[in-house]
């Protein structure tokens, strides 16, 4: 037999009605996965249009044939037992011929498509989706039942809290996010007085840009923009790390070592977030604060006057009620990070569907309770 | 007849309504090197899963020295786990820790030993797998058979009387994984521990196996059960003897 790739020579196909009845394929040339296509359609479609009784597939002519060839001369023989003619393969040599007895049709037939038996209708999807909604739902207040459980455990015997991990996830989550956190918020600051400047310009009330941006910064924006970014930072390289611990049977190896991963790998995160969250909260005001101070700069304003202007405005309470909410984001970021990871699934993309799940599930949570704390501030007039 | 150490007793293991395990029972007996074989997807690492309490079976029940590891909660199931170490298949060692943290960490957690008595043990351990000198090392920076050593040496920290290997050889080189065969051949008979193993490399079966059982994908079940070499010569079904000779229906036509 020659090679495939150093001589191949273009197939022919020439089609030869012997009586009403038959219809002779004659095939020459090469036959292998690129040649083959060239005479596939061909022959099929003559092969619909004749409809024979008797199919002969004449090779003698193929010098060259490899499975896709095979393949062509099974699906012609499929074909022509699907329409219950008789099929019949002439001239093959040896070689080519033991190969086409290798592949029976009934060997690789499509498997019928399962019918789903259960017709549903629209209540029961309903229904369905309500009883998933609410497994989804357990699941969460288990974890969040056993998150609370293992702080106060900790609490109790601070001793057992695996301080190593705390710190290092301290260092990652805290110190590492300082630079992002103030670009950020400095940009953020500095488009916001930007912002209002122009309106209050038209009221000569500029200075009062100073009262917009602190009270602003201290309640919502400062908490909630260093929180957004550091979830996304950090949020996500939690499910990632857990993921990958899931993935690679570690947590099957802590279960087996008969060892929770709620306080051994979780409560460390959470104590470094809440630890780590206001701090960098407190670093993201006075960024906000700074991108304000050029504005304000801009304006003609003096440092002095823009100082003053914020203590004027801004009470200890706003500040604290601001961060204070950080505290609830922090065990947000750092819950819905662990729990993304541990219920990961296994395969290659599910680290990274549990990183994009844990940071979308959290920017919506640390939305739902700002809104929340709005209400609550404002019944309490704060 | 030996001590039973395990029973699995009309073990049924199923993911949802579909079945992998249907219906078996077995021993195993105190010391002797027990492997679990079969070919791939007839749920060998499913039933050895069960086995170590990772999953709860469909039905039956899996009792380790006499108590029900698929029951057991809380600090019950501890004290179940306690008298067995698990060496995963891809070692399952922690990442962030080094391989003697790793080795450490059951013996922290468990023993009120002090610090330089928990590290001594820890290094005897690494000792015994062949690990000495790579204490300090990431889990990252270990080559595979070294990390299937490492997780053996962790498995083996608070000396257990049952150990659970998922294919210690998968992976490794024809030498490596000769040498870790000896390795288990060796602690089997220095410290008298039970050896579980599922694996399916034939050469290892052959070198270390008391007791084989063969699971079969078609009946869900086991379909042989005894000594390997006479399982090779004597089995008068196919399936075993096609295992065992690596062979294929051809050749064993032929």
């Amino acid at each position: 037999m020659t090679k495939p790739h150093t001589t191949t020579t273009r197939p022919s196909l020439e089609i030869i009605k012997e009586n009403n009845n038959t219809l002779r394929l004659k095939v020459k040339g090469s036959l292998n996965a690129y040649t083959t296509a060239v005479i596939w359609n061909d022959s099929l479609s003559e092969f619909k249009k004749t409809n024979p009784k008797e199919l002969i597939l004449d090779g003698a002519g193929i010098d060259y044939c490899d499975a896709s060839g095979i393949a062509f001369i099974t699906d012609l023989r499929i074909k022509q037992d699907e329409a219950g003619g008789a099929y019949k393969v002439e001239g093959l040599s040896d070689e080519i011929n033991k190969l086409y007895k290798l592949f029976d049709p009934k060997d690789f037939e499509k498997p019928e498509e399962i019918e789903s038996k259960v017709s549903e209708n629209k209540i029961e999807a309903a229904g369905r989706l309500g009883y998933a909604a609410w497994e989804e739902l357990k699941i969460n207040i288990v974890f969040t039942g056993r998150v609370t459980v293992a702080l106060f455990q900790a609490l109790l015997r601070p001793d057992k809290i695996r301080w190593r991990d705390v710190f290092v996830t301290s260092e990652k989550f805290g110190a590492n996010a300082l630079f992002i956190i103030a670009l950020v918020n400095f940009l953020v600051g500095l488009v916001i007085a930007f912002q209002s400047a122009v309106p209050m310009k038209q009221y000569g009330a500029q200075i009062f840009v100073a009262d917009l941006l602190v009270i602003a910064y201290f309640k919502e924006l400062g908490p909630l923009m260093t929180a957004f970014v550091v979830n996304g930072r950090s949020g996500s390289a939690f499910a990632a790390e857990l993921g990958t611990m899931k993935v690679n049977e570690e947590l099957d190896a802590l279960d087996t070592m008969g060892l929770d991963p709620v306080p051994f790998l979780v409560v460390p995160k959470v104590i470094a977030s809440v630890a780590m969250l206001p701090l960098l909260t407190v670093f993201g005001n006075l960024f906000g604060l700074i991108g304000g101070l050029v504005v304000m700069f801009s304006l003609g304003f003096t440092f002095s006057t823009y100082i003053n202007q914020l203590t004027i405005a801004a009470t200890y309470g706003m500040l604290l009620a601001g961060l204070f909410k950080t505290l609830f984001f922090a065990v947000i970021i750092a819950g819905v990070g662990c729990l993304a990871g541990m219920r990961a699934a296994k395969g290659p993309s599910a680290v990274g569907d549990a990183a994009t799940k844990a940071v979308v599930v959290g920017i919506v949570l640390m939305i739902l309770v700002d809104g929340l704390f709005g209400v609550i501030y404002y019944i309490l007039g704060i | 007849m030996a001590e039973t150490i395990i029973n699995v007793k009309d073990f049924t293991a199923a993911y949802g309504d579909n079945v992998i395990i249907d219906n078996i029972n077995f021993d195993v007996y105190k010391g002797e090197k027990f492997i679990i074989l079969g070919g791939s997807g007839c749920g060998k690492s499913t039933l050895l899963k069960h086995m170590i309490g990772l999953y709860r079976p469909a039905n039956g029940s899996i009792l380790i020295e006499g108590e029900n590891i698929s029951k057991a909660e809380g600090q019950e199931r501890i004290e179940i786990l306690k008298n067995i170490g698990v060496a995963y298949q891809l070692g399952a060692l922690f990442g962030s820790m080094s391989v003697l943290e790793n080795v450490r960490l059951p013996l922290e957690e468990y023993t009120d030993l002090n610090n330089d008595s928990i590290d001594l043990i820890a290094r005897m351990k690494l000792n015994i797998v062949g690990l000495t000198g790579s204490e300090d090392k990431s889990p990252s920076e270990l080559s595979g058979g070294m990390i299937k050593r490492a997780a053996l040496a962790r498995a083996m920290a608070l000396d257990p009387d049952i150990l659970f290997l998922d294919e210690p050889s998968a992976g490794l080189d024809p030498i490596t994984s000769a040498e870790l065969d000896q390795l288990i051949n060796q602690l089997a008979k220095s410290l008298g521990v039970t050896f579980v193993i599922v694996t399916h490399e034939l050469n290892s079966i052959y070198n270390i196996a008391d007791r084989v059982i063969m699971l079969d994908k078609s009946t869900k079940g086991i379909i042989a059960t005894g000594d390997p070499e006479y399982l090779r010569d004597n089995s008068e079904i196919p399936i075993v003897q096609k295992f065992f000779k690596r062979q294929t229906d051809e050749q064993l036509g032929g």
